[in-house]
């Protein structure tokens, strides 16, 4: 079979260097491996979930909204908790050197895919060593799902606990992928359960070929796939971790897509005819959390004087260099219920201090905490930061700049009696509003990932209602208004959105940024 | 020769435990806490946190982590990698091949034009080609590397268009890699043009690689040769009206070596050093690229089940190292 793939490849290439028929990304790291259950990086859901697997429910490609994938269509119960999933019919896995199917795709992989995440003592649940499934785990998944049953070989239904909206947003994400129970079980039979995470199989639109670590991935199109099979018949990732060497490879016509492009870069990438550079907001968020129950951080119009005080223009320009937009609200522009008609605080030094001064703080000194990692939502925590003393030191307010470890800063930040304003941010995880907002601002998440510690009533009972609320266009108003009383609130400083910046090949057309910073090559095609 | 091996042989014993609890100590003094890592922004709660501990075995005492540690290495199990879920020693070694395949490329380079380099500037001594030869021995020693191989790529890949920028074999070339050495492998496959591919790949990493102890070997070999021209065996060579390249590359070089050969042995340690940028730089999946990752990861059984293994073959290498003094000069056996 290697040979063979290794013969049509060499046919392929052969005369030009790169074939229109074969797509080379140069993507920026090694999975950790490719069972997306195992895992929580983009990375590693870019090589598994995105190119090999489909769950039931898909995200419309380039948008944070869903459509039927596994499942045709599905109903919801009047009380919200019974979701009922029709499977598509006819569906098959992957038929690769080491796995051929012999039936169709049927509930119980769909069963098979949710049970050995949350069900301890099914014997898939410990089937990969070291097992954690840490993303099913942050998704509440284990409190949310009562059972899931199967009604019929093609008809499922999932039982809440409570009713939840964004559960449908969430079967769209990669640890929802579905999997073969078949080939879980040939792998077990045959002492081999730990290839599960190795190679992949999936429905989805390529095939897993081969993986040589740390250099190589290959996959071939899936001809059988349910869907229009894709443009490209052989996918690579060649994993490039450096930034500088990925645009020379792209400069130099060995790969077609690359990520993470270092913001230095940037204009020549643009001016370079062979280059398309192509922008989007990232579902992100960066922000400054004050302690709103440490005083006077507890006065919201004390908190709304020092976001008057940030130059956050100059903060985006000056640390993001053109990979951020300023944030008004505390979702990011791309995702639905995003409120464009909230002013934000402007810049206003002058008003900043006649402010504090009415609320009767004078000779203010606070921390501010700088976070010791680069993150798309804050490429450079320690410089914001030293921007922000100034701006402060400019209305009156001494700033001490305080940092930790990274695994210690995360902790020590959730504490309720935390001194100072934390940097921070959050990368969306389903591309539902619920999963900024509840998770970020809601009165559940004080002494937790709610860093501003703080639980407002009315902001706490509109996130309530759209939490349980089905239709879209009731959470829409819902999660609007929520935004309004955010910023009369003003429990952060919401600072910036990253803007997502990815330079292709001329050749490659119809590509599109994924909105929750995955690379999904399903719809692209190049042209010679 | 028997004896004196079992004397090192017996040396090793002290220094594998003091690896051992070192690569268990150093990964575990480094603040951070890898649940929390892998967890990130997201967070993880008290109980969750408590259930990983326990399934990691981080709720042992260390005493007993460590413990089980060594009883895992004397029954060749090294852990397994939290993240990847594979064995630490079978990643190890899918992926030492290709550091070893850079770095004895890179310390031939360094040692056949190092040492010729050295002899040829102690000879001419004062001269251009000294001054020269010793001044950008000097620029190479302290060049940054990730920069070096930076403009190495843009210069050779990018603007000249002669070598490929990064990866150790064109894409288009596909085929086993039983021994993990591309040279070899692409030899074996039977492909044509991929013995090409692999050594095109490998051109501009030698050269980053080898430039550090290039520079250290030029420089020891000709403050050896100086000291040995100046003997008076050598003056009494010169007098019976030897060869000046008799002389020279016989009677003064073997003696020379000496020092030469343990600064390359001792260069082992630094291109493992310097593997790990060249390897991030030039995407070549080496082990230590893999180190820092896990690093950063605090995956604590790659960390310390990497390093000692990186322990082991730096220990072997001086072993061998000193046997070959031994062969060099007599005198040292008997010591």
């Amino acid at each position: 079979m290697k040979k063979l793939v290794a013969l049509s490849l060499a046919a392929m290439l052969m005369g030009s260097a790169a074939s229109a028929a074969n797509l080379v990304y140069c993507s920026e790291g090694s999975p950790e491996g490719f069972d997306p259950a195992l895992y929580t990086s983009g990375t590693t859901f870019d090589a598994s979930a995105r190119s090999v697997m489909n769950g039931l429910v898909e995200f419309t490609r380039g948008e944070t909204a869903t459509e039927p994938g596994l499942a045709e269509s599905w109903e919801v119960s009047e009380d919200g908790l019974e979701y009922t999933f029709h499977l598509r019919p006819g569906v098959r896995f992957h038929t690769t050197d080491f796995f051929t199917p012999t039936r169709d795709f049927n509930a119980d992989d769909v069963i098979f895919s949710f049970e050995r995440q949350g069900k301890e003592d099914s014997p898939y649940f410990a089937m990969t060593p070291a097992a954690t499934y840490e993303y099913y785990n942050s998704m509440s998944m284990p409190d949310l799902i009562k059972s899931i049953e199967k009604v019929d070989d093609m008809t499922v239904k999932f039982v809440l606990n409570r009713p939840e909206a964004p559960m449908i947003a969430n079967l769209a994400m990669p640890f929802a992928s579905i999997v073969s129970k078949e080939y879980a079980d040939q792998l077990i039979a045959a002492g081999t359960a730990e290839m599960f995470n190795q190679k992949p199989i999936g429905t989805g639109p390529f095939k897993f070929v081969d993986y040589q670590k740390d250099a190589v991935i290959r996959y071939a199109r899936n001809d059988e796939y349910w869907q229009e099979p894709a443009a490209i018949e052989n996918l690579i990732f060649a994993i490039t971790p450096d930034a500088s060497v990925r645009y020379q490879k792209l400069k130099a016509g060995e790969c077609h897509v690359m990520p993470y492009p270092n913001p230095a870069d940037l204009e020549a990438m643009k001016s370079d005819p062979n280059i398309n550079v192509v922008s989007r907001e990232g579902l992100n968020v960066g922000y400054l959390a004050y302690n709103t129950q440490q005083p006077p951080f507890d006065k919201p119009e004390v908190r709304k004087a020092l976001n008057m005080a940030i130059d956050k223009q100059a903060i985006v320009d000056g640390i993001f260099q053109g990979a951020g937009a300023v944030a008004k609200n505390p979702i990011p522009p791309t995702m639905w219920s995003y409120n464009d008609a909230v002013v934000d605080d402007a810049y206003d030094p002058e008003a900043a201090k006649a402010a504090l001064e009415a609320a009767g703080v004078s000779d203010l000194s606070m921390k501010v905490w700088a976070m010791p990692v680069q993150r798309p939502y804050n490429p450079n925590a320690r410089r914001m930061a030293e921007m922000i003393q100034a701006d402060f030191d400019k209305v009156g307010v001494k700033v001490e700049i305080v940092s930790y470890e990274w695994g210690e800063y995360l902790d020590k930040s959730k504490a309720v009696d935390r001194d100072g304003a934390v940097l921070l941010g959050w990368t969306g995880d389903n591309g539902d509003p619920d999963n900024f907002l509840a998770v970020l601002l809601g009165c559940d998440g004080v002494g937790n990932a709610n860093r501003a510690q703080w639980c407002n009533e009315e902001f706490e009972d509109l996130i309530q209602k759209a939490k349980v609320e089905s239709d879209q266009a009731e959470r829409t108003k819902l999660y609007e208004q929520a935004q309004v009383v955010f910023k009369a609130q003003a429990p952060w400083a919401t600072i910036a959105h990253s803007v997502v910046n990815e330079p292709l090949s001329n050749k490659v057309e119809g590509y599109k940024i994924d909105p929750f910073g995955g690379h999904v090559f399903y719809g692209v095609s190049l042209t010679e | 020769m028997l004896s004196f091996l079992i004397r090192r042989l017996a040396t090793f014993i002290p220094t594998f435990i003091g690896v051992t609890v070192i690569a268990f100590a150093f990964i575990r003094l480094l603040p951070g806490d890898p649940i929390l890592l892998l967890a990130g922004e997201r967070g993880v709660s008290a109980e969750r946190y408590a259930e990983l501990q326990h399934q990691f075995g981080f709720d042992q005492p260390v005493w007993r982590q460590y413990i089980d540690y060594v009883i895992g290495i004397f029954h060749g199990d090294l852990g397994t990698s939290f993240s990847t879920k594979r064995p630490v020693l079978d990643e190890f070694m899918q992926l030492f091949p290709a550091t070893v395949e850079l770095g004895l490329c890179a310390i031939v380079l360094a040692t056949l034009i190092g040492i010729p380099a050295g002899v040829i500037a102690a000879v001419n001594r004062g001269k251009f080609f000294d001054q020269a030869l010793m001044s950008s021995a000097l620029v190479g020693y302290s060049m940054p590397i990730f920069w070096w191989a930076l403009l190495l790529i843009i210069v050779f890949s990018g603007t000249l268009g002669w070598t490929p920028v990064s990866g150790r074999m064109g894409l288009q070339y596909y085929f086993d890699t039983p021994t993990g050495f591309m040279l070899i492998d692409s030899l074996l496959s039977g492909q044509s043009g991929a013995f090409r591919s692999a050594v095109s790949h490998l051109i501009l990493p030698t050269i980053a690689l080898a430039t550090i102890p290039l520079a250290v070997i030029a420089r020891q070999t000709r403050s050896a040769m100086l000291e040995v021209l100046g003997e008076d065996y050598v003056r009494t060579a010169r007098a019976k009206g030897m060869s000046p390249l008799r002389v020279n590359g016989v009677h003064a070089l073997r003696n020379a070596l000496i020092p030469v050969v343990t600064v390359i042995g001792l260069s082992v340690g630094t291109l493992l050093a310097g593997a790990i940028l060249t390897e991030t730089i030039f995407s070549w999946p080496g082990i230590g690229k893999w180190m820092v990752d896990s690093i950063f990861r605090r995956d604590y059984q790659v960390v310390q089940g990497g390093l000692l293994l990186i322990a082991l073959v730096v220990m072997i290498v001086n072993l061998i190292v000193d046997v070959l003094y031994g062969f060099i000069n007599p005198k040292i056996r008997k010591g």
